[in-house]
């Protein structure tokens, strides 16, 4: 946290949080950005995030026990991909968390946390059907909204839509 | 106590007790069978199909299969400007356009840090509020229908009618209003309006212990979803359920209370949850009574509003818009109580473009959806309907 400047509440319990966490994982996670929109803190070593993960679940002073959200992300500039999860716990603390996980582009991979939290299970297909970013040790690994057979992966910034899908002209 | 000798096959004997459990009993294993419910059927409320591997009549799994509806909605966002997917928003939940125009609202005002007049605040509330009755209406409906109770629904559709009537008179759209602006309203309020407003608070209080009387205190409705399809809160708050549905399972969180945005912590109104009086807390019943304890709920928040609101002649809705909407660069992820759930958006600007860098919605239905293939698990197959019916799924949210 920036020396000097004040945060509202909600921000420094959010750091409070984020102080257990560095205490236990050191180095495999990036400083706290303290920011009043979104405080968040990302994942270095990606395949510590399941460990991670189950951590903050169960933290006698975490419990971070609901998952509000998991979003694919492309970073294009960084040649990467890339998961926010919007961590929270609910009726027992008042703090909030998102964290980041990042992936190589091609061939990389994160850690599934379907089995910490239920809800990242069809997050994290969407996330594939939507990145292509793979989760290691998911249950149930497909996609989900688009079919089967489609090719690409739509919201990654390159995206180049199929030419046709089972003789249907698809751009338009 | 009633026993059923499934499919005459002498397989498994099902057994329904007095105190509401099911008893399963197996004699042989017999051939599953495959039974695949939609994409077209009239109560799953829309596009979604269902995979049964069915023992008998008892459900061993069911998984859903969604996508019939996907219109690429976060694609979209990304090559619109932000004012332009407002309009997008509505399409998302279109039961409930008023509440998630107000979700991404929220969520750019973060994002941008601009100050909205009080007078927007309440009129957004009073939208919000008589759209989440109307959304309620047509789920608890529905609901009556799935379970072979068809006067309700005619009831729910004929006082919603009333709502959707107002809505139309303050945005000029019936369902996809787009009035909900970032930073402001697309018009204010006609000088009548909450004068309407109050008339169809006082004629819709008794209709609400009408619908009760013939909907929830019926005995065969009751018996339909009564112990049907129970979630623990633990395991309901580890699958991210929120809204009506994480109520039922008797936690009382609501964004409203307990994350509070726009004029709420100045309202005074209760967050109803079961207190296993009526129902068994977690189950279908208890769900549908979350909702319609509700409706009670927004009309005193909109009489709250009423009273409150300031009147100011001659007021300029669009007074606090910005001229150029480009946030700095940052992100954000924020949430609405919508009728169905949490509705979040997450949005990252990277502070050069107009157009929003990536725009997730967290969709409520998505999420409650997710834990089917628990929730139906050795369930009877009738009372999959029951199940599906209780999640008050709208596809267009499910899919996006």
């Amino acid at each position: 946290m920036e020396e000097g400047k004040v945060f509202s509440q909600s921000v420094q319990q959010s750091a409070a949080a984020y102080a257990i966490i560095h205490e236990k994982f050191g180095s495999a996670v990036s400083a706290f950005d303290a920011n009043e929109t979104m405080p968040f803190f990302e994942v270095l070593d990606a395949r510590l995030w399941r460990d991670i993960a189950l951590f903050m679940r169960d933290h006698a002073k975490l419990k971070f026990n609901y998952m509000a959200c998991l979003t694919g992300m492309d970073y294009q500039a960084e040649e990467k991909l890339g998961i926010v999860c919007n961590l929270e716990s609910l009726s027992l603390f008042n703090h909030r968390l998102a964290v980041k996980v990042k992936c190589e582009r091609d061939g990389g991979f994160i850690p599934s946390v379907a089995c910490v939290w239920h809800t990242a299970n069809w997050h994290e297909r969407e996330a594939y059907d939507m990145f292509g970013i793979l989760f290691t040790g998911h249950p149930d690994f497909r996609r989900i909204l688009c079919p089967d057979d489609w090719e690409g992966f739509p919201l990654r910034k390159d995206y180049k839509v199929q030419e046709s899908y089972h003789g249907i002209k698809v751009p338009y | 106590m009633q026993e059923l000798d499934t499919a005459g096959l002498g397989s498994i004997r099902v057994t329904r007790k007095d105190d509401h459990t099911v008893v399963i009993e197996k004699d042989l294993a017999t051939e599953q069978m495959v039974l695949a419910m939609g994409p077209q059927h009239p109560s799953t409320h829309g596009v979604l199909k269902l995979e049964c591997l069915t023992d008998g009549e008892v459900i061993t799994q069911a998984e859903p299969f969604l996508g019939y509806l996907h219109r690429c909605f976060e694609k979209c966002c990304e090559n619109v400007d932000y004012p332009a997917i407002v309009p997008y928003t509505d399409r998302l939940d279109y039961l409930s356009g008023m509440n998630s125009e107000f979700a991404y609202a929220l969520a750019v005002e973060k994002l941008l840090d601009i100050e909205i007049p009080r007078r927007v605040e309440f009129i957004r509330v009073i939208v919000a509020e008589l759209n989440r009755i109307a959304s309620h209406l047509v789920a608890i409906g529905t609901y009556g229908i799935d379970l072979g109770a068809f006067t309700p629904f005619l009831f729910c559709f004929r006082d919603r009618e009333i709502i959707l009537g107002l809505l139309e008179w303050v945005s000029g759209a019936r369902m996809l209003y787009n009035y909900i602006w970032i930073g402001g309203l697309a018009y204010d309020i006609p000088s009548d309006f909450l004068k309407r407003v109050g008339e169809f608070i006082a004629y819709f209080r008794p209709k609400t212990v009408e619908l009760c009387n013939l909907l929830t205190k019926n005995e065969i409705f009751v018996k339909r979803t009564i112990g049907i399809g129970i979630m623990p809160a633990e395991v309901a708050i580890n699958y991210g359920w929120s809204g009506p549905m994480l109520r039922g399972s008797g936690v009382k969180w609501d964004l409203r209370r307990n994350d509070p945005y726009s004029v709420y912590p100045e309202l005074d109104f209760n967050v109803p949850v079961p207190d296993g009086k009526l129902s068994i807390v977690g189950d279908c019943l208890s769900r549908h009574l979350v909702r319609a304890l509700e409706m009670e709920e927004s009309l005193k928040i909109i009489e709250q509003c009423i009273s409150k609101m300031p009147a100011t002649e001659g007021f300029n809705p669009r007074s606090a818009i910005p001229k150029r909407i480009r946030p700095k660069a940052g992100e954000v992820y924020a949430r609405a109580e919508n009728p169905r759930g949490e509705l979040g958006f997450y949005i990252l600007s990277d502070g050069k473009s107009t157009k929003p860098l990536r725009c997730k919605a967290r969709s409520s239905c998505f999420v409650n959806l997710s834990a089917m293939k628990d929730l139906s698990k050795g369930q009877l197959l009738p009372d999959l309907v029951a199940i599906i019916g209780s999640i008050d799924i709208v596809l267009g949210e499910v899919d996006r």
